[in-house]
C-alpha cells in the first residue's frame, strides 16, 4: 500500500517537478538571524490579501454593482444572507489590517534598511504594492456605495477637476460619463474587483521573486556596512554558514503571526461586525457629514488645513513627490549603514510621520474646521451663561442661536469650532469690536452686515460684552478712559466674594 | 526546414544576407502579431479613455413652475440627470439651490462646494450656503465668504420661459469645468 503511495507520489513529481519548485522557492536558505518576529509582517500583509480576494470573491455572490442596487444588495448581504454580515465583516477588517500590516511591514524595512544595494526592486515593488492596497481600501469603500462613497467620488473628482489643461477629461474619465451615476460605480467595481487586485498579485510575483533571486536581508547589525563591492560575498557567505532552508526552518514565526493575524481578523469582524453603510447613495439627500475610511482621514485634514493659495500644487504635487521621494530611496542612500540605532534622521523621519499622521487622522475624525450643523437648533446654552442678564442681553442670546452663531463658536466648548470659542469673548473684543466684526465679518468669518438688523445687533453685542470668565474685567476701548483695571478686577474679586456670601 | 545552424545563404547580387524562410516567417509573425495586437490595443485604449475626445454638451432641464420658488426664498430642488441611464437609482436625481430674487430675476447654484464638492446647505436664518467637510462658507448670492473655497458656488444658466424654471445642466462641476 505505501509503496503505491510512493510510486503516485514520485509520478506526480515526476510529471510536476514539485520537489525542484519546493527547493527553489519554500526551501530557499535564509539568513538564520532573519527567522526574527520583525520579518513576519510582509507574510502577515500577503495573507490579508489572501483573505480579502477570497471573501471578495464570495461577496461578488451576492453583490451587485449597478447604482440601483448595489445599496439593497448590500443590505441584503448585511442582514438576510446567511453569514453575509461575517463575510462582509472578515472583509472589512481584513482590508484595516491589511493595509495596517503593510504600513508596519513598509516602517520595519525602512528602519532595518532592507531597501538597501541589492534589494532596489524589492523596495519599489512593495511601493507599488502600497499605492495599490490604498486603491483597493479607496475603492472598496465606493463599493459600499452610499453617501460617504457618493460624495467621496465628489471629493475625487473635484481634485481631478484640479489637474490643468486635462482636467475635465480626468474628472470624466474617472465618473466614467459627465456625473457620477452608475458608470462610476460600475468602473471602482472593475477596479476593485479585477485591475487593483490583479495588479497585487503580478506585483507580488515580482516581490517575491526578488525574495528569491536577491535574498531576504540579514538582521542589521550597528556598525555592519553596506558596500556595494562586497555585499554580495558576504551575504552569499552569511548563506553558506548559517543559512537555513525558509521551510521548515524560518517559517515557524510566520505561521504563529499568520494565525495571530486570522484570529484578529474573525475576531473584529465577529465582535465589532462589519462597516455599515451610511444613508443611500442619493446626492439629494444634503443632510450629510461625507468623511472618507480613517485610512484617508488625515489627507482629508490636510485638504482643510492647507492655505488655500497652495492648495491645488499641493493636493497635485505631493502624490508624485511621494512616489518619486520613496523609489529614489535606494538609490540614493544604497550603502552604509543598515541598523537603526545607527541612523537617527530614519528615526526622526519615521516618528515624524507616524505623529504626523496621527494628529491629522484625528483632526480629521473631530473636524474643527466644520461648521456644526445642528448646533444653532441643538446645543444648550450653561446657566451662568443665562442668569442674571437683562432683557436685551437676553434678546440677544437668543439671536446668537437664531443666527446661527453657534454653528461656528462655541460657548464653553460646546458648539462649532470653525472660529473661537465665545465664552471670554467680552475680555478681548469691546462692544465697537465686536459690532465691526459681526457687520463686516473678516478674519475668516462672513459679514453679517445686510443678514442683521441693526437693533438685532445691538442686542446681540450687549450680550457677547457679558460673555468672559468671573473676576477678567471688560475688553477696554483705548481711545475712552476707562475704569483702570486693576479696580476693575478688585471690584470684580470683591462682588464674586459677595455673591459667594 | 532549413537547419538554423546553418549560415543564411548570401545572395548571389550584392552579397547580402538572404531571408530565409524562418527569418521570413519570423517577420511575418511578429508583423501579423503587431497588427492583431494594434486591432485589439487601440479600440480597447479607445473604448477606456473614450472621454477624451466624448464630449457632454449641457443640456435643458426644467425645474418646474416658477411658483414652487416663492421670491425671496432659497430652496433646494431637484432635476434628473439628463445623461441617465435607467440603472442610475437615486443618484439619477441631482440637487441644487435656486434662489428667487424677484419677478424673473433667479440664480440657481450647484450643490457642490467648490473646494472639494461636498454638498452645501442653506441656511436661512444667516443667509449662508454652509459645507460640511471643510468649511466653505457662501453668501446667498453664491459669492465666497469664508474657508477654504477658491472661488463662489458654481452657477446655472438659467431663465424663466411660459412659468417654468429652465436651466443648462447636466454635468458635475469642477474647477476645471464650472460651467455646471
Amino acid at each position: 500500500m505505501t509503496d503505491i503511495l510512493r510510486n503516485i507520489c514520485l509520478w506526480v513529481d515526476d510529471r510536476l517537478h514539485v520537489s525542484k519548485m519546493f527547493a527553489a522557492t519554500a526551501g530557499h536558505h535564509v539568513p538564520k538571524s532573519s527567522g526574527s518576529w520583525f520579518y513576519v509582517l510582509g507574510s502577515a500583509t500577503l495573507l490579508c490579501f489572501m483573505i480579502q480576494v477570497v471573501t471578495g470573491i464570495m461577496l461578488a455572490f451576492v453583490y451587485v454593482p449597478s447604482a440601483s442596487e448595489a445599496y439593497s444588495t448590500l443590505m441584503y448581504l448585511t442582514f438576510q444572507q446567511p453569514l453575509g454580515w461575517y463575510l462582509r465583516g472578515i472583509h472589512f477588517w481584513g482590508s484595516n489590517f491589511m493595509v495596517g500590516i503593510m504600513l508596519l511591514h513598509m516602517t520595519q524595512v525602512f528602519l532595518f534598511g532592507a531597501y538597501k544595494y541589492p534589494r532596489e526592486i524589492t523596495w519599489i515593488s512593495g511601493c507599488i504594492l502600497m499605492i495599490l492596497t490604498l486603491g483597493l481600501a479607496f475603492t472598496g469603500q465606493v463599493m459600499r456605495f452610499d453617501e460617504d462613497a457618493y460624495w467621496g467620488l465628489g471629493i475625487g473628482a473635484a481634485i481631478m477637476g484640479r489637474v490643468p489643461f486635462i482636467g475635465e477629461n480626468l474628472v470624466h474619465l474617472m465618473l466614467g460619463g459627465p456625473i457620477i451615476s452608475s458608470d462610476t460605480l460600475s468602473r471602482f467595481f472593475s477596479l476593485h474587483v479585477f485591475i487593483l487586485p490583479g495588479s497585487v498579485i503580478a506585483l507580488v510575483s515580482l516581490h517575491l521573486r526578488m525574495v528569491l533571486t536577491k535574498g531576504i536581508s540579514e538582521y542589521p547589525k550597528p556598525g555592519q556596512l553596506v558596500r556595494k563591492e562586497t555585499y554580495d560575498k558576504e551575504y552569499a557567505a552569511i548563506i553558506k554558514k548559517e543559512g537555513v532552508p525558509f521551510f521548515p526552518m524560518a517559517i515557524s514565526k510566520d505561521l504563529v503571526a499568520s494565525a495571530v493575524v486570522i484570529f484578529g481578523v474573525l475576531f473584529c469582524a465577529a465582535y465589532f461586525g462589519p462597516k455599515m453603510p451610511n444613508g443611500l447613495a442619493d446626492p439629494s439627500q444634503i443632510d450629510t457629514l461625507p468623511r472618507p475610511d480613517f485610512y484617508f482621514l488625515w489627507i482629508f485634514a490636510v485638504a482643510a488645513l492647507l492655505p488655500d493659495y497652495t492648495e491645488t500644487f499641493i493636493l497635485l504635487a505631493s502624490g508624485p513627490v511621494i512616489i518619486l521621494v520613496l523609489f529614489a530611496l535606494p538609490f540614493f542612500n544604497a550603502t552604509g549603514e543598515r541598523s537603526w540605532r545607527r541612523r537617527p534622521i530614519a528615526v526622526i523621519t519615521v516618528i515624524v510621520l507616524y505623529v504626523g499622521i496621527g494628529i491629522l487622522t484625528y483632526l480629521g475624525h473631530t473636524s474643527p474646521w466644520s461648521p456644526q450643523m445642528d448646533a444653532w437648533t441643538s446645543v444648550p446654552t450653561e446657566r451662568s451663561r443665562v442668569v442674571g442678564r437683562s432683557p436685551l442681553e437676553l434678546q440677544g442670546l437668543v439671536l446668537l442661536q437664531n443666527k446661527q452663531c453657534r454653528n461656528c463658536h462655541a460657548i464653553d466648548g460646546i458648539g462649532g469650532h470653525r472660529g473661537p470659542d465665545l465664552m471670554d469673548i467680552g475680555s478681548r473684543l469691546n462692544a465697537p469690536q465686536l459690532t465691526r466684526q459681526i457687520f463686516q465679518g473678516g478674519g475668516n468669518m462672513p459679514a453679517y452686515g445686510n443678514k442683521i438688523l441693526p437693533n438685532e445687533l445691538d442686542a446681540l453685542v450687549a450680550y457677547l460684552v457679558t460673555l468672559r470668565p468671573e473676576g477678567v474685567p471688560p475688553a477696554r476701548d483705548s481711545a475712552v478712559p476707562g475704569v483702570p483695571p486693576r479696580q476693575t478686577i478688585e471690584s470684580s474679586v470683591r462682588a464674586a466674594a459677595s455673591g459667594a456670601q | 526546414m532549413s537547419d538554423p545552424s546553418k549560415e543564411p545563404e548570401k545572395c548571389a547580387c550584392d552579397g547580402a544576407p538572404k531571408a530565409n524562410r524562418r527569418d521570413f516567417l519570423l517577420k511575418v509573425g511578429f508583423g501579423l502579431n503587431a497588427l492583431a495586437g494594434a486591432m485589439i490595443g487601440i479600440p480597447i485604449i479607445g473604448y477606456a479613455l473614450s472621454s477624451f475626445v466624448q464630449k457632454f454638451p449641457l443640456k435643458q432641464i426644467s425645474l418646474g413652475p416658477v411658483s414652487k420658488f416663492p421670491e425671496g426664498t432659497t430652496r433646494l430642488a431637484t432635476y434628473m440627470n439628463p445623461y441617465r441611464r435607467d440603472w442610475d437609482g437615486d443618484t439619477a436625481e441631482i440637487p441644487c439651490w435656486v434662489r428667487h430674487i424677484k419677478a424673473e430675476e433667479f440664480q440657481v447654484f450647484a450643490i457642490n462646494c467648490t473646494h472639494l464638492g461636498c454638498p452645501v446647505r442653506w441656511f436661512e436664518e444667516s443667509k449662508l450656503f454652509m459645507c460640511p467637510c471643510h468649511g466653505g462658507v457662501y453668501y446667498e448670492d453664491g459669492e465666497h465668504a469664508s474657508g477654504p473655497p477658491p472661488r463662489g458656488l458654481y452657477t446655472y444658466e438659467c431663465w424663466v420661459e411660459n412659468g417654468e424654471l429652465l436651466l443648462k445642466g447636466g454635468i458635475l462641476p469642477t474647477l476645471a469645468d464650472p460651467k455646471v
